[in-house]
């Protein structure tokens, strides 16, 4: 058990960063996780394709939430191509746990916000296997 | 001298029938409560089917040898033990299937698209699988026919005096699960099948949560539809069932087509295969059917009121100790009007978190929408974990359960 719900993630789920929207974002993004209803909306704030600002409000399972969060710390500071170029072996590294087929999904609904969100700024759809 | 004999399970023995249930997981015995999602299966099923691939596995009607003989006698035997099971007038009347869902598909594509106008009315409940809802919107999209909805009550009671206002000269279909596979709501069919009656609807049983748990007799309850799957009462995945009134089946045009399912076929017109053939197109699925059969055997031989009187009890017992869980929300009827089926959340944990701890104590619940989003909406919940009980479950396996919670409550304190 202990392996699983580490502190970090814990502490992740329980006080996410980057919590809350932005007043002005660049781009909005919300995704469904149509397995267990969570749900997760995230602001990026761009800048010279630069990412200077992320917000995200949700309510989901510990692990969409920590992921969620943690990937807002990760992703501040970096480029637009950086955060493109983003993918599951990431998000799973930052978890630092072992994710099993069925609740991959929970892990990746932040990272699915970002990229969809960030592909939408040049109209582009994000193709589902780059998260499998 | 005379004796009452309360039905009583020999769950020791039973539970030696069910090989997957005698392992440990994650350092704990096994404790399986998520049958409602899928039950486990009796050796005697697992036998049946290998023994048919082993020994006589043919297509059905096809062949006139010896193997082909076999394996469609088998088939059709087990269409027989399922029609008694459920009280049909014929085996004729049972279609096998994929599984519940492409039951309800079929009557909603086969009798909604010639049966239903614009204007007519389909009347379902707040508290119906998706697989008897949607299916029911995309006809009426098609046809222009008009959804209603039977509400439900806080406790997950349908409103049934809200039954004559909703009911009307155009409702043409009542589709209605029998048995709630989230609140575990036992709903009245019977008397919501007197008044769909009384303006000339006909009656669509979702079966998939009560044809495993409680006797079902479709003649008694006076419905025109049933569906359920094979793989929520002990047998296999990829068979289902949907039984229908004789007549009306004959008078509906077929579901798929192709193979098994014709009488004649010219380049330009074809003609159909008489009951049940009608409804099946293509090779079946005739291992399962056979397994089907078997489990209908088996629950039978062990009886289904004693099965249902026994998950009566645990559910009793199991409402009774996670009541005293603090924190935790129950949602659901009192278990007189109940079946074994708990749904729960404890304080603001994600249910998949639950879930999650409680897998680490050998225990599997389900946790998520359990593919009922509207009644979701309506106890403004996004997810519930649920626990649910089948013949196989033990009280040891509910507290198993309860000192999983107190472990989860520790963790997300
Ligand atoms: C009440 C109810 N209806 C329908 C279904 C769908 O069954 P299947 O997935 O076997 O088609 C289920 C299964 O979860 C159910 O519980």
């Amino acid at each position: 058990m202990d392996d699983f719900y580490q502190q970090n993630i814990l502490d992740h789920s329980k006080h996410p960063r980057n919590s809350g929207r932005l007043g002005q974002p660049t781009v909005s993004r919300e995704e469904l996780n149509p397995l267990c209803g969570d749900k997760l909306h995230v602001d990026l704030l761009i800048e010279d394709e630069v990412v200077t600002d992320v917000r995200f409000t949700g309510r989901g399972c510990a692990i969409s939430q920590a992921a969620a969060s943690m990937l807002t710390e990760e992703i501040k500071g970096k480029s637009v191509a950086e955060v493109r170029a983003i993918g599951k072996d990431a998000v799973l590294e930052l978890l630092g746990i072992p994710v099993g087929y069925t609740r991959l999904k929970c892990a990746l609904l932040g990272l699915k916000a970002i990229k969809a969100g960030v592909y939408g700024l040049t109209d582009e759809e994000l193709d589902d296997d780059e998260l499998s | 001298m005379t004796q009452t004999i309360a039905p009583q399970l020999d769950i020791e023995r039973i539970r030696a029938d069910f090989p997957i249930l005698q392992q440990q997981v994650n350092g704990y015995p096994l404790a399986y409560l998520d049958s409602t999602a899928s039950s486990q299966k009796p050796a005697v099923v697992i036998e049946a089917m290998d023994r048919y691939y082993r020994r006589y596995n043919a297509n059905v009607h096809r062949g006139v040898y010896q193997l082909s003989e076999q394996a469609t006698e088998a088939m059709e035997q087990a269409r027989s033990k399922v029609a008694r099971f459920i009280g049909a007038k014929s085996a004729r009347e049972i279609i096998f299937t994929r599984n519940t869902t492409e039951s309800i598909n079929l009557v909603a594509n086969a009798w909604g698209r010639s049966n239903l106008k614009h204007g007519d009315r389909i009347l379902v409940t707040e508290m119906e699988h998706h697989s008897n809802l949607v299916p029911w919107q995309i006809i009426a999209d098609a046809t222009g026919a008009e959804l209603d909805f039977m509400p439900i009550d806080g406790s997950g009671r349908l409103a049934l005096d809200e039954l004559p206002r909703l009911l009307s000269e155009q409702t043409k279909l009542v589709a209605v699960t029998q048995m709630s596979n989230v609140l575990g709501t036992i709903n009245p069919v019977k008397a919501i099948t007197v008044e769909a009656k009384k303006v000339g609807a006909l009656v669509l049983v979702d079966g998939a949560q009560s044809v495993p748990h409680f006797a079902v007799d479709v003649r008694d309850l006076d419905i025109d539809f049933l569906a359920f799957s094979g793989h929520k009462m002990c047998g296999p995945t990829g068979i289902g069932v949907l039984w229908g009134r004789k007549e009306i089946l004959q008078a509906m045009p077929p579901f798929l087509a192709g193979g098994s399912m014709i009488r004649q076929v010219g380049l330009r017109r074809s003609t159909w295969n008489d009951l049940p053939h009608k409804f099946e197109a293509g090779t079946p699925a005739i291992a399962e059917a056979i397994g089907l059969g078997c489990a209908v055997d088996y629950l039978s031989a062990v009886g289904m009121d004693a099965i249902h009187a026994a998950e009566q009890q645990l559910t009793t017992y199991a409402l009774e100790q996670l009541a005293g869980i603090d924190g935790l929300t129950l949602y659901g009827p009192p278990v007189a009007e109940r079946g074994g089926v708990i749904s729960f959340n404890l304080d603001d944990v994600h249910p998949h978190d639950v879930a999650a701890v409680l897998d680490r104590h050998g225990v599997a619940v389900r946790a998520g929408h359990h593919c009922c989003q509207p009644l979701m909406e309506i106890f403004n919940a996004p997810a519930t974990a649920r626990a649910s009980f089948y013949l196989y479950t033990t009280q040891a396996e509910i507290d198993q359960l309860v000192s999983g919670l107190e472990k989860c409550k520790e963790i997300f304190r």
